[in-house]
């Protein structure tokens, strides 16, 4: 895949606050659940985004299909803007910021579309298969729903048709149709989940942590199975998930996100073996290896303390009180999203100290 | 009496369901030295937890074991009372739990809870037994551990609760540690935390471990002997090194094969293992792995392997082995 192929997903300046529960009414606090979050994602790639619970790396995936109305920000796809919240400055082609002629940036025009047609192109597989199937319908129906939504089917048979189709493409077979939800067991049940996703034929897929709920003998079934569905539909993944050795596997670019932030961006390659990030790198060295010898020879850098919460972050960079480098610029000043290498990205004030 | 700490022999324990019965555990044996960190590994459904309830003896209603002996510290637990046991649990062995948000009482302080432990075991007054419960929680890395003390569960995070559960595991110092899945749910580096922990308690303490997981790393990197369970048996046991670099049962190697690795320079294609895992209300005849084995022969489907022993610590139950075992006989005996 070469990165000349166009951009297929883009968000920029992309921000979702959740008010807190219980707080009054005069003065609101909100979760900052993404906080200033901007990527993009060639056709036919895969940008994976790990981080720790609370991260916002959820809430980024559904706020991109506008599962959630976005805080603000714009979200692009396929060159439409199909969000905009008329107060984030436009970009262009190079992504440098559309100026007027005093020079001040010039903002984007508030948008929002009606969804509809951009549901069928993109789709949204679930963490938890035992949840997120309706126990009540069987399971040609949950597949059949979005193509009734979609009216892609002209007649009955043809619905059936489609359906045994996408059945069997994910490797379940045509006398699975009639049956519920709790027939299954967790891995079939998520490759009925991948099946409905397929039925209306998207181009881009969210995939939220796809495989944490099953065995680990079923996990590499349904990676597989993944990555062959991509090379056959051509289609292009948002693959969200906690464990970065399986997000490094199927990605080609990897975003990491801390409180959030996204804290450091680039190549899987890049990220894995030549990260900057004191984060990254405690998230890697954090990751047990399954082979003695190097964990034995490995040396881990533990991080103390646990993440703080999402309500109430720390000022200047969410990361410092974790942070072995942290000293009192992170505590005043919020760290910028710099370019350290080609397509690598990252965000911290002392890169030139992290060796 | 054995010689080890824990000593299971041949222990048969079945589900009594309305739908029938589920053999949970078929002719399991396991052993473990004082001091040894063993590492049971295995899908859900396995048996690694049903293993290790039956050494605390709580194995849940409808529940029993129907043969073989289990053997801890000198007791047979399958012969043991409800009150004997309860002698034994807490004090001689502990466990902790996966959920540290489901397995802490929300009702009672952490101090409550853990001096519970501390005055069941021991004359120790409620006032020592304060005291006691304060240098325990600074032991799991607990800071103003008198101010936490007062604190209900829910007051602290996932990896604070872990730790108090540790820390009420630890009370009375036991022989035996188990861990079922400590760090599932867990965020990674709280994960990392947690393990060290462990690792530091057992050096300091000198106390054997089970650890229970389905995640190949944690293992690796913290278990003396590694045994792996599918279906209600151990199918392979061995030391670490054993299991990861000379594996001999089909379905060790496909568990080995199966996960990503970060170190690894060039994505390859993950070599899955194909099929489900095994229904235990109708398990096959034979070698329960046979379904999903991509060498099965004709015998493992008929019938259960013996053992094929590698050397003192490393055996494993596979048709193969046999078959590589008799071959070699045959060409030192010509």
């Amino acid at each position: 895949m070469d990165d000349t192929s166009k951009k297929l997903v883009e968000i920029q300046h992309l921000k979702q606050y959740f008010p807190v529960a219980g707080s009054s009414i005069l003065s609101r606090t909100y979760v900052k659940a993404v906080d200033d979050v901007s990527f993009f994602i060639r056709k036919g790639q895969t940008l994976g985004l790990v981080g720790e619970s609370g991260c916002g790396k959820t809430t980024t995936g559904r706020t991109l299909l506008q599962l959630y109305e976005p805080t603000a920000g714009r979200i692009i796809y396929d060159g439409n803007v199909i969000f905009d919240s008329g107060n984030v400055p436009l970009y262009d082609e190079n992504g440098k910021p559309v100026l007027d002629g005093e020079g001040k940036p010039v903002l984007g025009k508030k948008t929002k579309v009606n969804m509809l047609p951009y549901r069928r192109k993109m789709q949204i597989v679930f963490q938890d298969p035992y949840a997120s199937l309706d126990p009540r319908m069987t399971v040609g129906d949950i597949v059949g729903e979005a193509i009734d939504i979609h009216k892609l089917a002209s007649s009955k048979a043809e619905r059936r048709d489609k359906i045994i189709t996408m059945l069997e493409r994910v490797g379940l077979n045509s006398e699975h149709a009639n049956r519920y939800p709790h027939e299954f067991s967790g891995g079939q049940r998520q490759r009925v989940g991948i099946a409905r996703a397929l039925a209306v034929d998207p181009e881009f897929i969210v995939c939220d942590e796809p495989i944490s709920a099953l065995d680990v003998s079923i996990q590499a079934q349904v990676i597989n199975m993944l990555e062959d569905l991509q090379r056959e539909f051509g289609l292009t993944y948002l693959f969200i998930a906690h464990d970065l050795s399986v997000v490094k596997h199927i990605s080609t670019k990897i975003g990491v996100m801390y409180l959030g932030k996204l804290v450091e961006m680039a190549d899987s390659y890049e990220l894995t073996f030549h990260s900057c990030h004191p984060y990254t790198r405690s998230l890697i060295s954090a990751i047990p290896i399954a082979d003695p010898i190097t964990s034995r020879n490995s040396k881990r850098i533990v991080l103390q303390g646990d993440i703080p919460s999402p309500v109430n972050p720390p000022s200047g960079c969410h990361f410092r009180t974790r942070c072995p480098y942290a000293d009192k610029l992170c505590a005043e000043a919020e760290p910028k999203w710099g370019k350290v290498g080609e397509g690598h990205w990252c965000a911290c004030h002392h890169l030139d100290r992290v060796d | 009496m054995s010689e080890h700490l824990v000593d299971i022999k041949n222990e048969r324990l079945s589900f009594f369901t309305p739908a029938g019965e589920v053999k949970a555990l078929n002719d399991v044996s396991l052993y473990l030295e004082d001091g040894e960190v063993l590492g049971i590994v295995g899908e859900s459904g396995s048996g690694k937890s049903v293993t290790s309830y039956s050494i605390m003896g709580i194995t849940a209603d409808p529940g029993r074991i129907i043969g073989g002996t289990v053997e801890f510290n000198g007791h047979h637990i399958e012969k043991l009372s409800e009150k004997e046991m309860r002698k034994i649990r807490g004090k001689e062995v502990s466990m902790i739990f996966q959920d540290p948000m489901t397995s802490l009482n929300p009702v009672y302080t952490i101090g409550n809870q853990i001096e519970e432990a501390i005055l069941l075991h021991t004359d120790k007054s409620k006032a020592e037994a304060r005291e006691r419960a304060v240098e325990l929680l600074r032991l799991v890395g607990i800071n103003e551990p008198e101010k936490r003390i007062k604190q209900y569960p829910h007051e602290l995070s996932g990896g604070m609760r872990q730790r108090v559960m540790i820390a009420i595991a630890l009370a009375c110092e036991p022989k035996l540690l188990i861990a079922d899945e400590p760090t599932t749910a867990l965020d990674v580096t709280i994960q990392a935390q947690i393990l060290e922990l462990i690792m530091e308690l057992k050096e300091k303490l000198g106390m054997a471990v089970i650890l229970i997981t389905h995640d190949l790393g944690i293992v690796s990197s913290m278990c003396d002997r590694i045994a792996v369970m599918y279906a209600g048996k151990v199918i392979e046991c061995g030391s670490t090194d054993d299991i990861f670099y000379t594996p001999k049962h089909e379905y060790t190697r496909g568990l080995l094969r199966s996960v990503p690795r970060l170190d690894e320079k060039e994505s390859q294609r993950l070599v899955a293992i194909e099929g489900t895992p095994v229904d235990m209300l109708n398990p096959p005849a034979g070698c329960p792995f046979a379904p999903r084995c991509p060498k099965c022969m004709k015998i493992c489907l008929r019938e259960m392997p013996p053992y094929t022993y590698f050397s003192d610590i490393h055996y494993s139950a596979c048709w193969l082995n046999q078959k590589e075992e008799f071959e070699n006989a045959g060409k030192e005996e010509s």
